[in-house]
Formats: structure tokens, sequence, C-alpha cells
């Protein structure tokens, strides 16, 4: 079932109904078409509304404006149970009382008038699905008695057992651990082959997305930033946030200018970049993209080197790069190449990125061009979608404005009682938003956001 | 050399535990007690006062306890068994256990069953044990299904609940004589006095007569036991719900709200919802909101000396006390014969302890935890 959503914009409205401003724009004017029997990640730190349009999708939250069409059908309208959607929570939402099979037939049972089972197809049903996703030897037990990844299989076969139109995962993988994820995403995939359903998928793992997606769609703050096939969008990033936000180990920033046809990071010319304006660009390099080269125009104090067998993994530093130290993967052959404490490269030109530094949208430049054009027509004539976000992008807690706009104390009646607990409130203010993980900064996105606004 | 052994001595000594195993063997010897050092003394007080301390501390409750609970407790059991039987012999009533006589030390109590036999054979047991257990099966099912859906509905509501949670929880704060007499008042039929002329219609009456209904005599003169009894199983449940609320309602907002989402999108209806997903999910508070309201509901008496009155625990006039409880029964012969009270008392705690035990064991098949 094709699955296409049309501006679809949620808006929270704010706790305090005098303050307009403090309303939360979660997903924002989302256009997307997801092909009929595939497989899609919507791939996004946390807060960036990819939850919301899970939920919208699934009707249980109703969207501000906007439509969702299922196939021909606008099911904007429609209750989450006359969709056919198939959900699986997060935390898969097994009902603890009831057993394995119970749980599977929990949504046959609710069928009515002439969907009603008969009891015998109910659990031929049931046993079906429960095969499928291989857990029909624990049809009688708890879900307290079963293992997180059987657990969430119960949930897919539960959501599966109705044999829905689209089939929708929230972060399904992150109650699980390392060993369990691996094997549970490829569960997934091998699932998702055999009933062709078509599966959206949230997850905030890129390499989750990656590695199984048939398509990522990359957002941020509510707005797409850019979809199409996972390796596509790694190898052609649309702006600086997917380049930063896809792949592992993370890709080099630079701070760096374009003059006279050449890239300069620093004083370092490191690449010719003909045909392009002048302009100061944050240049991308992936890790995989350095080459080791005596003539190399960029250069690095090596400060240590992991060995990976295959590859090596040089540490350096440089004084324009914008992460703390810069990675590089290199092959292990090559490792002689490094003498004493600095590294000189020369990089690949299909891995280095530009970015405009106003903007942040990609600069393409010399074979990248090329490159880009062949990608896209290759797309259209597979009929493969792939769009990237155009116009100013949503503006961000940057590292830098995070830096600049320290938010003011809240001024609350213990503060202004204890005055000397209000110097205590001001340090933990500050530190949390910085050291806390994506959901800090996801909340502090959002008021950064309508500061801006 | 010597200095090598006594070194080792020296340390041992300040440790707590080895000081008194090197007197005890001293002793075993046969040998002379080594007079104590003065290290080893503070050792000894401290360890003295370290097993004395927290019973120090634990001594007033203890005392408070063991005089106001755990001897009436076992005095209750004793006196239940003994009677004065030197009546009986003469074709009376047992005279049965008095406090005062047994402090005067005249006379001889024999151990008997007299006393059980005597409450199971008076004429208002079986009237008292029938009100007790007909309040209790009517009022706990229903006050419990009533509080279960009065809690779902509070938790699905935003505005106003707080306004309903009070309103819903202010029988609990108040007492319950008071609640009785203004129970009393609101199905009045007529004056509060029967010899006065007809001065006022309770409220309950004006609704039914608004209504286009009859007036009912529901607690006067004459009235019927079923009338009467209507109106103790409203005050009861009603009295009986704030409670319940609140545990059921603390337990719903402890239940993951996923589960009604994932129920919504499988399809559940609202009554199914309710009865496949709230109710097992909550049945461990129901189950204890049940197993107390068997409890509370075998020892109903307040509300209907707070209704009815203590004089005739029934409509006024009535004699033999028509709707007396098993508590009521220890109440009236506690001041005669304390040893059938506390019978009485006995038979009662029995009933209760076979009925929660039922409960529980229906309650490990029927509850998921």
């Amino acid at each position: 079932m094709k699955v296409v959503l049309e501006h679809l914009t949620k808006i929270f409205p704010s706790r305090n109904k005098k303050d307009k401003n403090a309303e939360v724009v979660a997903v924002n004017d989302f256009n997307l078409e997801i092909p009929d029997g595939k497989l899609i990640g919507l791939l996004g730190p946390s807060g960036c509304g990819k939850s919301t349009t899970l939920f919208m999708i699934s009707g249980l939250q109703a969207p501000s404006s906007g439509k969702i069409y299922f196939g021909d059908d606008d099911v904007t309208k429609l209750s989450p149970e006359n969709r056919g959607i198939g959900l699986v929570f997060q935390n898969y939402a097994l009902y603890p009382h009831l057993t394995v099979q119970q749980n599977i037939l929990f949504p046959l049972q609710n069928l009515k008038g002439e969907n009603r089972l008969s009891k015998e197809e109910m659990l031929t049903r049931a046993n079906e699905v429960a095969k499928l996703v291989q857990i029909d030897e624990f049809m009688n037990r708890k879900p307290s008695e079963l293992s997180g990844g059987q657990q969430q299989r119960v949930a897919i076969a539960r959501a599966l057992v109705k044999m829905p139109r689209v089939l929708l995962l929230d972060e399904p993988l992150s109650n699980l651990d390392a060993r369990l994820r691996l094997q549970t995403r490829e569960e997934i995939r091998r699932i998702q082959r055999d009933t062709k359903i078509t599966t959206i998928f949230v997850t905030h793992d890129q390499e989750e997305a990656m590695s199984i997606s048939d398509f990522i769609v990359v957002m941020k703050l509510g707005v797409i930033m850019q979809t199409g096939k996972p390796q596509w969008v790694y190898d052609d990033p649309a702006n600086l946030f997917v380049a930063k936000f896809l792949g592992t180990p993370p890709i080099n920033v630079f701070s760096g200018k374009v003059e006279g046809g050449k890239v300069f990071i620093g004083e370092e010319c490191v690449i010719e970049a003909k045909g392009v304006e002048d302009q100061e660009v944050y240049v991308g390099i992936r890790p995989e993209g350095f080459l080791l080269d005596e003539k190399g125009g960029l250069t690095g104090e090596v400060s240590g080197i992991d060995v990976m067998g295959r590859d090596i993994s040089v540490v350096s530093t440089n004084a324009n790069s914008l992460n703390p130290v810069v990675r590089s993967i290199i092959s292990a052959d090559e490792m002689g190449k490094i003498k004493g404490n600095v590294a000189r490269f020369s990089l690949k030109e299909h891995k280095v990125f530009l970015f405009n530094k106003e903007t942040e949208d990609r600069v393409y430049f010399g074979g990248q061009i090329a490159a880009h054009e062949q990608m896209l027509a290759q797309m259209q004539a597979e009929g493969e979608f792939h769009s990237s976000h155009e116009g100013p992008l949503p503006r961000e807690a940057d590292d830098k404005a995070k830096e600049e706009t320290v938010p003011e104390p809240k001024k609350s009646f213990f503060s202004k009682v204890f005055r000397k607990k209000k110097v205590e409130f001001v340090e933990e203010e500050n530190e949390t938003p910085a050291e806390e993980g994506a959901e800090g900064q996801a909340a502090e996105q959002a008021e950064e956001r309508k500061e801006s606004e | 050399m010597d200095e090598m052994v006594q070194e080792p001595a020296a340390i041992e000594e300040p440790v707590a535990g080895e000081a008194p195993v090197a007197e005890e063997i001293g002793t075993q010897d046969g040998g002379k007690k080594p007079p104590l050092s003065k290290e080893e003394k503070k050792i000894r007080r401290e360890r003295v006062m370290r097993v004395i301390k927290p019973w120090l501390y634990l001594l007033p409750t203890l005392v408070v306890l063991a005089v106001f609970t755990v001897w009436p407790i076992i005095n209750t059991v004793r006196m239940a068994f003994l009677a004065d039987l030197r009546d009986v012999s003469a074709g009376g009533d047992p005279i049965g256990y008095d406090f005062l006589k047994d402090m005067g030390g005249m006379y001889n109590f024999e151990f008997t069953f007299q006393n059980f036999a005597y409450v199971v054979g008076y004429e208002g047991f079986l009237t008292a044990l029938g009100n007790t257990m007909l309040l209790t099966v009517v009022t706990v099912p229903v006050s419990t299904m009533l509080a279960l859906l009065i809690a779902v509905a509070l938790n699905s509501i935003k505005p106003l609940r707080k306004v309903f949670q009070t309103i819903f929880f202010l029988p609990y704060v108040t007492n319950s004589i008071a609640i009785g007499m203004v129970f009393m008042a609101m199905f009045q039929m007529i004056g509060y006095s029967p010899a006065s002329p007809p001065t006022s219609v309770g409220i309950v009456n004006t609704i039914i007569e608004a209504f286009g209904g009859t007036a009912i005599n529901w607690v006067n003169e004459g009235s019927s036991y079923w009338a009467n009894m209507s109106v103790l199983f409203f005050y009861i449940i009603w009295n009986a719900l704030p409670f319940k609320i609140l545990v059921l309602l603390g337990g719903l907002q402890g239940v993951n709200k996923q589960y009604y989402d994932a129920a919504k999108v499988d399809g559940a209806s609202r009554v199914r919802i309710f009865w496949k997903i709230t109710v097992p999910l909550l049945s461990p508070m129901i189950a204890y909101v049940v197993i107390t309201g068997f409890i509370g509901g075998f020892k109903e008496y307040t509300s209907i000396v707070g209704i009815f009155g203590e004089k005739y625990m029934g409509p006024p006039g009535s004699m033999g006390k028509p709707l007396n409880t098993m508590v009521g029964l220890v109440y009236d012969s506690i001041k005669s014969n304390q040893g059938s009270a506390s019978a009485a008392a006995l038979i009662l705690f029995v009933i209760i302890f076979v009925v929660t035990m039922l409960n529980l064991y229906v309650s490990k098949k029927k509850v998921h935890y």
C-alpha cells in the first residue's frame, strides 16, 4: 500500500494559553510519498518529529493540518482501528496479563460483523504469524517470561496478525542490547521481505536505518532534510546536517573558504574546486576520504593511531576542525607513511563535501556535479523517489549559537527566596543541555527555535 | 622474643569481638579471671548498650501495644471460654464472665463453650448475622464496581478532575454519625418527632414526589425492613466509595498509556478495553479493595447507629433491634455479659478470617501481578 503524506503539520499548543510563542511545531509541512512494499526508515535526532509523524500515520495523533493517503484512500479522519495499520511500540506494550497467544489473538477478537473469524481461523492465523516471527514455541508464556527480542517479535506478530496495510514500528530496536539489536534488525528485514507490507520505522540510530531500509528519510526539527536510498544519501548529502548525521565515525568538518577555485582550510589548499564562487564554506570530509600523501595539502598533528586490523584510524588534530579530533581511516599498508608527529593528507574528491557557511547547503564542485546529476537521472529512471530540503534550513541550536545564548535561569519562587541556591540553579541549567544526550538537546532546539521566531 | 609475643596481644585487645573469647577460655581453664583493663570494661559496656539501646527506644511503644492491643486480644479469647454457670443449673441464663467479679476473686469461672452456645442461641443472633451478611454481600460488589467506573471516568477527564476528586472524597473525612444524621433527615417522611404533626418531608421523598411517585416511609416508625435496608445500602456504598476510588485511581494512573494506544490500534471497543485491559491490569488494586471492603462490611455498625440510633437499631418503636449487626451484638452484651461478648467477637473474627482466606484464594487465581 502506497502511503502519501501531504503538507502534514503537527503543532502542539503551548501549556500556557497566553503565550502563543510557546507552541511547538513538531512536524512542519511534511510531504512524502512512500512506495508500496518498501521498508522506510524515518531518521533524525530525538525531538525531530519522527515519532509524531509515525503516530499521525497510525491515527493516534491527529495532524494539525495536511492529509494522509493510504493508496487512494484519504485516511486523515479515520480512527486508528479503521486504517488497517499495525503498530509496534517502543516498549512493545504487550498486555502483561495475557499469554503470547492471547496477545496475538487480541486484535482478531476485536473484529466485528462479517470480518469476524471463527475460533479455528483465528488460531490458524495466530499460529501462522507466530511461525513467521519464530515465536510459535512460546505461545503459552507470559510476556514477562520472554527475552527482549522475543517480546519484540511477539509485538510484531500482534501487529501483523490482522494483515495490516501498513506496518509502523516506533524505535523498534532501542530497548534491545547490542547483539540482539543486530539480530532483530535482520529479522525485521526478513519479515518485511516475506510479507511485503509497506513498513515505516522510526529510529535515531543512523546505522540501524542505513542497514535495513530501502529508503531513509532524514528529519530535523519537523522538516525533511533529505530522502533516498541510504547509500545515496550517504554519498551525496544535501546539506551539512545530513552529512553530519550519517556515518560512523562521523564526518570531519573543517572551517574553510573557497578562493579562486581552490578550497582552503586555514592557509592550506586542500583540493581544487574549479568554477566555485569565492565564499566561506564548511568542508566535510568522510573519514575514508583521506589519503596519506607527503605532498598533500591537509596537515594534522597525530595524537594517536587506532589499529583495527585491515584499516587503521589516524586520530589527529587540526586548528580549523570543528570536531575535537580528526579521524581518518586509511589502509593499514600505508601506516609507514606517517613520519614523526605530522601527517599530511590528500583527499578523495567524492568524499569531500563543501557547504556554504551561511545556508549550510551543499556546494557541488568538480566531478561531483556530473555525479549528482547522473544519480538523479538514475533515480528517475528507476522510479525511485528522492528529495531534499529546499529553501532556508530550519535554524537549530548550533554549537556556536548554544555558547552565545545562555538561557536565562528561570526565576522561580525558590530562587527568589533562597538566594544562595540560585547560583546552583544557574550552574546546573547551563551544564545539562551540553552534557545530556539528544533529549536535552532536542528540548533546547525547540526552545531556541521559538526564540528565533 | 618476649616482645614479639606480646605485640599481637596488644593489637588484639581493642578488637571488640576478641575480648570475651579470651575471657571464656580463661574461665574454662579454671584459672582466676584476670582483672579487666579499663579498655575492656569500656568495650563490654558498649556491647551491652548496643543490645539494650534499641529495645529501650522501642519500650514505650511495646508497652502501649502490649497493654492495649496484645493483652485485650488474649483476654478476649480467654474470656470467651469462661462462664459462671451457677444460674444455668438453676434453670436461668449463664451469667458469664464479669471483669468486676473476677477482680473480687469471689467467683470461680469454669472453662466452657457455654458462651458460644449462648450467643448462637440468642434470639438476636441470626438477625445480626443475616443483616451483616446481607449488607456486606450487597454493598461490597456494588461499591467496588461503582468506584471502578468513577475512577475510570475521573481518569479520563481533565477539566474539573480535582473538583470531582474532592467531592468524592468528602465522605472519607466526615464523621459517620454526622453523615448518618444527615441521611436520617434526607430520608425523613414526616416531622422528626412522631408525636408532632407532619412538619417536614425529607429531600428524597420530595424528589420522588416531584417525579410523580408516592413518598415511601424509609426510616420512620412503621417503615419496612427492606426500606430500611435500602437506605443502609445507599449509605454504606456511598460511604465506602472514596477510599476505593482513591486506591483504584492511583492504580489507573500507574497503568502505562501505551496499552490503551495499542488496544485502540487493535480496534478494541471501549467495553472490551475496560474488561480486557483495565480490569486485569487493576486486579491487584481491585483485590485489595474487595478484601478490605469485606472486612469493613462485617464490622458495619456506626452507619446504623447514625441513622437509626443505638436504642432501637431499627425504625423508632421497633422491637428486638431488627437492624442489628454482629458488632452491635458484641456491644449489646458487653455491659452485662463480657463472656458472651467475647464469644460473639471471636465468632465475628472467625467469619472475617474465613472470608478473607476465601478472598485471597480466589484472588490468587484471578489477579495478575
